[in-house]
């Protein structure tokens, strides 16, 4: 099937004695929005590591756009259009939020080291152009008036964001959010729903995210994986995963039989 | 082209007024103070390259100074690329060499210890300074513990007295390293390094090669540093392995952390400080009759470093400073 983006096949990562991940395997096509959920220690953001090449796969295979990924170093992997966001904030805290973002337009940066040396005409162009674009991406969130305050100095909300827009400005085709909702508040979340339905199709774009609020994975993702103990024990729509035995089980428990 | 050399020109005349400055109203040893300024104002710029921008500690850079000037100091005499009467561009050439040979060793080095992060890097860096000045305690073709000595020096002529011609050598390469690594820094290279010094797991997966950016400071940073050597044999016109020892490393250290990390006009004027201050304590010594000097040193580095930890202008550069007025 040509319109698969993300081949996982069986992948496994193994700490020492510990399987944090056990043969998952699982497709994502073009242009789709997968969910990847599970209770807390079940191996999502273990898996989201493997997939941006931070840990090797013990075994296993990733097949993204046809090509393996497995072994490549997470730069590479980036610059093959993957991009991700992470769980615990990872901005470049003491640089300003345009600084954040012209670093990630840096691998399609075409002038080199002696052009900035020499400040040529190409290379001072160059720069302007960059920072159009950047101020361009930064004001789709609403932050290009704040894109000379420092990284760390922006709300919790608004760093979420632009660790969105740091992404969004590799130019993905598969952008992966671990848990962007975290630590926002409702109306925070709505809205992030919003924005993350907006970037799919304004950026024509696949996205694979990790989220513990339900009510963003039900609603907006057309698939979900569910994720206990590093096995997948359910895949489907958000009726079926919803209703399936197995994965009220591993949230709630098994019942006792008295 | 041309409109990217104004700054340049400008900054230069501006270091050739305060030439002819020293060249008629001071003493030799003033003179030569201000000589040792531009060595280490060199010596901070580059190493603010590795430890302030890239957030790499190294310890080593006496290390790569050495290189340069004993490259500097053995080609000069007994190699000359230039006939007789254009004998200044072969110091250029010799200073080119020099530095590019601790390139070389910056990339050999770099490789593999960029791998390792904060103290370690720190221990590697300090190690392989040691070994560079071991080395050369035992080559006897470089003179070995006695060093070199009678190193020719930059050719006077055209009027200008010896001084003069050192100091504008001297400040030829200063103005090269400055605008070098400034615009270096102010490019996707430069942001690259930021990056790196921030978060290098975050600069991995927005596409940031890290390793083979450290490397890249790394062997940028030994250049210069090797310029800084050559130029400080042409200026002592002695050199022998303990001129380049630890506290060589330190100072370029101290400069960088006064300073300001990752501020290059802070390196520039944290080295001015550092050199004359000694230098001008010595009149306190003849008031007092003690020796404070060193203790005095040590008292307003640790008072900096209380009452300004982030360092002279901080992560700023001077720059600006008068934007906001």
């Amino acid at each position: 099937m040509s319109d698969v983006l993300l081949d996982v096949r069986s992948i496994t990562m193994q700490f020492g004695g510990l399987k944090a991940v056990d043969s998952l395997a699982f497709q994502i096509k073009k242009g789709q929005l997968v969910g990847l959920i599970g209770p807390n220690g079940a191996g999502k953001t273990t898996a989201f590591n493997m997939l941006t090449g931070v840990y090797r796969p013990t075994s296993g295979d990733i097949l993204f756009a046809g090509q393996s990924m497995v072994g490549l170093r997470p730069y590479q992997i980036s610059r093959n259009g993957i991009a991700r966001t992470f769980q615990n904030i990872r901005l470049f805290r003491e640089l300003s939020v345009l600084q954040n973002v012209l670093i990630a337009f840096n691998q399609h940066v075409k002038s080199g080291t002696w052009s900035a040396i020499l400040q040529t005409q190409s290379f001072l162009d160059e720069e302007a152009e960059l920072r159009s674009k950047a101020l361009a991406l930064l004001k789709v969130f609403g932050l290009d008036r704040k894109a000379d305050e420092i990284a760390s100095s922006l709300p919790y909300g608004e760093q979420r964001k632009l660790e969105i827009i740091r992404a969004l400005a590799t130019k993905p085709k598969l952008i992966l959010l671990d848990e962007p909702a975290a630590g926002m508040n409702h109306s925070e979340t709505h809205q992030l729903m919003e924005t993350i339905a907006q970037i799919r199709k304004d950026f024509d774009l696949t996205v694979l995210l990790i989220e513990h609020d339900m009510k963003l994975v039900m609603g907006i993702c057309e698939n979900i994986i569910v994720l206990d103990h590093g096995v997948k024990i359910e895949e489907g729509n958000a009726q079926h995963v919803r209703s399936s035995q197995k994965v009220i089980e591993a949230y709630l428990g098994v019942e006792e039989s008295v | 082209m041309l409109r990217s050399l104004k700054l340049p020109f400008l900054s230069f005349l501006g270091l050739i007024a305060v030439g002819l400055v020293l060249e008629f109203g001071f003493s030799a040893f003033i003179q030569i103070t201000a000589l040792f300024v531009l060595v280490n104002m060199i010596m901070a710029m580059s190493l603010n390259l590795v430890n302030g921008t890239s957030g790499q500690f190294s310890l080593g850079h006496a290390g790569f100074m050495a290189i340069g000037a004993y490259v500097g100091a053995y080609l000069s005499q007994h190699w000359a690329l230039f006939p007789e009467g254009l004998t200044a561009l072969n110091f250029f050439v010799y200073t080119l060499l020099g530095g590019s040979l601790a390139a070389v060793f910056g990339f050999l080095v770099g490789q593999p210890s960029l791998r390792l992060k904060g103290d370690y890097l720190a221990i590697v860096t300090l190690g392989f300074g040691e070994i560079i000045r071991v080395a050369l305690l035992n080559m006897d073709f470089l003179g070995g513990a006695r060093g070199i000595h009678g190193i020719p020096t930059v050719p006077d002529g055209f009027g200008l007295s010896r001084f003069m011609a050192q100091y504008l050598f001297g400040s030829f390469w200063v103005i090269l390293c400055f605008f070098f690594l400034w615009r270096l820094v102010h490019s996707n290279q430069g942001r690259g390094f930021l990056s790196v010094r921030e978060d290098e797991i975050a600069a991995e997966s927005m596409g940031v090669n890290t390793t083979a950016v450290k490397v890249r400071a790394f062997v940028v940073s030994a250049f210069f540093a090797g310029v800084a050597g050559v130029l400080s044999a042409y200026f002592v016109r002695y050199i022998n392995p303990s001129s380049f020892g630890f506290l060589r490393s330190v100072d370029a250290v101290i400069m960088v952390v006064l300073g300001g990390m990752g501020s290059f006009t802070g390196s520039i004027v944290a080295a001015i400080l550092i050199t004359i201050m000694p230098e001008l304590l010595r009149t306190v010594q003849q008031v007092t009759g003690v020796d404070l000097r060193m203790l005095i040193y040590a008292l307003a580095l640790v008072l900096v470093m209380i009452l300004r930890p982030q360092g002279i202008f901080g992560s700023k550069e001077l720059r600006d400073f008068w934007r906001k007025k």
